[in-house]
């Protein structure tokens, strides 16, 4: 037998496994999509498996360019991943990640909250002292309209109610806050410095709203005004802070083959907690909305929700709202 | 796990290499278009149907005052629409979007598997970074430059946009009808695509892609100037399956 009649003899021998090939696509698809849990399925699909590669070698020599061979590829592809992935499953996919991969991320970014936390603080009592020193360097952080309702003793949020409605108000807040967050993150992609920016320039702005109230007594009103929501939302400022210098060390010191593969790691790793971080935003944007501005609620109780919202968060971004514990050593 | 050039190379326990085809910007685009009209109708649905229930008349204008039902029932679901549309679907699909099955195309992760949640949702976090300035111009940059043809949110995910094959079909139906023929399997191949796209070309130019495939398979391919097109399919249609 001469070479070529060889080859033909093989090709059409492989194309007369055309419906092994198609039954083993159709059960992969199924496995895939978590549409049987039949034992024997998920067995045959091994087989599948070892067919498809078997048959794509020698495609890959004999039909180096056919539609045969496009075919083949995408069903390897498909058992491949099936077979080393498992179904998808959405519930435990995400049950997953706030179970366990959330808490994972906190834990590893402690020392990086930690800085973003000091910096943050330092940015503030930097506006403070900045403000109280020179009042009228307020015009570089506040509206002016912040700046004459202030100035007549009354603070901007005062009757807020009036002008806007509550959800209106949450929506445009938590928006706005979310984007500042996820901005913070994203620009740790410039070496560290844009979150670095982000966190002084938010602290700054603070720090020197709060020094310019105090000067005009209304210091106590301002705080009232930001314990209900602002637990949350400054931990989370310093959050998603910590996140994006973990993903600039990442880039500046790559501690992986290289600094792409440095950054992809950092950013997949500790960009899992600004979803939280985004979850939490909505909550502390209906409180800003409905509890803070409304005078019905007393101090005690802002404060009650703050520290209670904050609880829930340090209870979420650990895991135990989904059930986690402390593994404690086999005895 | 390795990287050839325009492809994902994945090694595998049966020795036979996983091989994925990286999609380029034009595939993205295509996807991308899609999807961004698909995510506009469905918002701009929202907010007409919304709007009309909300007027209780056949109006789209807002309230004088500021509403929160207006707000609330109308504008905030069509904006989550409209922003959440990729966060949603891509999980809900399997790392896939209506968008991105026209185009053919789907996303994995460096291992050739299905990203996890969330590898998806930060692939869509940094949109933010690759919408930037406007129409994607950072996005649309790193996927240029980049060997695997990567935005940023496909750097920091650990994932890529390969070609899905799902619309290959085997040519024919396993037969040994085309080995009386004279034909060999790719032979058999382009018969059966010839075929499969006959009425889709112009006549001139199937009867031409006849004449060279009966010829290249050693029959006679006639007089030049015999172009009838249906004594051209007949007689492909004998080649491929002889009686």
């Amino acid at each position: 037998m001469n070479g070529s009649t060889r080859q033909r003899a093989l090709s059409v021998s492989l194309l007369q496994r055309a419906d092994l090939w198609r039954q083993a696509e159709s059960r992969t698809r199924r496995l895939a999509r978590g549409r049987s849990d039949d034992a024997a399925d998920a067995t045959s699909l091994a087989d599948d498996y070892r067919l498809l590669a078997h048959d794509l070698a020698r495609v890959r020599t004999l039909m180096p360019d056919s539609r045969t061979r496009e075919y083949l590829e995408g069903a390897y592809a498909r058992a491949h991943a099936t077979l080393h992935h498992g179904a998808w499953r959405i519930g435990s996919e995400l049950l997953t990640l706030w179970r366990d991969e959330i808490p994972a991320v906190v834990r590893w970014l402690r020392p990086y909250i930690l800085w973003s936390t000091v910096i943050f603080a330092l940015a503030v009592i930097g506006g403070y002292s900045l403000v109280q020193r020179y009042p009228e360097l307020i015009a570089l952080f506040a509206s002016p309209d912040l700046i004459a309702s202030v100035e007549h003793g009354q603070l901007w949020t005062e009757g807020l109610l009036n002008i806007v409605p509550s959800s209106v108000l949450s929506v445009q807040i938590l928006a706005n806050n979310i984007v500042v967050s996820l901005f913070a993150y994203c620009a740790g992609f410039l070496f560290g410095l844009g979150t670095l920016y982000i966190l002084g320039l938010n602290g700054l702005m603070l720090g020197a709203v709060f020094a310019f109230v105090s000067l005009h007594g209304l210091r106590e009103q301002l705080s009232g005004f930001m314990v209900a929501h602002g637990c949350v939302e400054l931990s989370v400022m310093c959050l998603s802070g910590a996140a994006g210098a973990a993903v600039g060390e990442a880039l500046v010191r790559p501690a992986q083959a290289g600094r792409i593969e440095s950054f992809r790691v950092a950013a997949l790793r500790s960009g899992k907690l600004l979803i939280a971080c985004a979850l939490l935003l909505v909550g502390a944007g209906i409180l800003e909305g409905y509890v803070s501005p409304d005078p019905r609620f007393a101090l005690w109780a802002r404060i009650a929700i703050g520290v209670s919202y904050w609880l829930f968060m340090v209870a979420l971004l650990s895991g135990w709202l989904f059930g986690r514990r402390a593994r404690r050593p086999a005895s | 796990m390795s990287g050839a050039a325009r492809g994902l190379v994945v090694d595998s326990v049966t020795g036979i290499d996983v091989s994925l085809s990286v999609a380029g910007p034009g595939a993205r685009a295509y996807a991308f278009l899609v999807d961004w009209h698909i995510r506009l109708i469905l918002a701009l649905a929202w907010f007409v149907i919304g709007a009309l229930l909300c007027n209780g008349r056949f109006s789209l204008a807002p309230p004088l005052m500021n509403d929160a039902r207006w707000f609330g029932g109308v504008v905030a679901p069509a904006l989550a629409i409209y922003l959440l549309y990729h966060h949603a679907v891509e999980l809900a699909m399997r790392g896939s979007t209506p968008g991105k099955r026209m185009a053919g195309v789907r996303i994995v992760a460096r291992d050739g598997g299905v990203p996890g949640a969330g590898a998806l949702l930060i692939r869509n976090v940094f949109r933010l970074v690759d919408s930037l300035p406007l129409f994607y111009g950072v996005g649309l940059i790193a996927v240029v430059l980049t060997r695997d043809n990567l935005r940023i949110g496909d750097m920091a995910a650990g994932t890529l946009l390969v070609f899905e094959h799902t619309d290959a079909r085997l040519p024919t139906p396993a037969s040994t009808a085309h080995r009386a023929s004279g034909l060999d399997a790719v032979g058999a191949e382009i018969v059966a695509e010839l075929l499969e796209r006959w009425a889709t070309l112009e006549p001139g130019a199937r009867v031409r892609l006849a004449r060279q495939v009966v010829r290249r398979y050693g029959a006679d391919p006639g007089e030049p100037g015999n172009d009838d097109d249906a004594a051209w399919r007949t007689r492909l249609e004998r080649l491929a399956r002889p009686q």
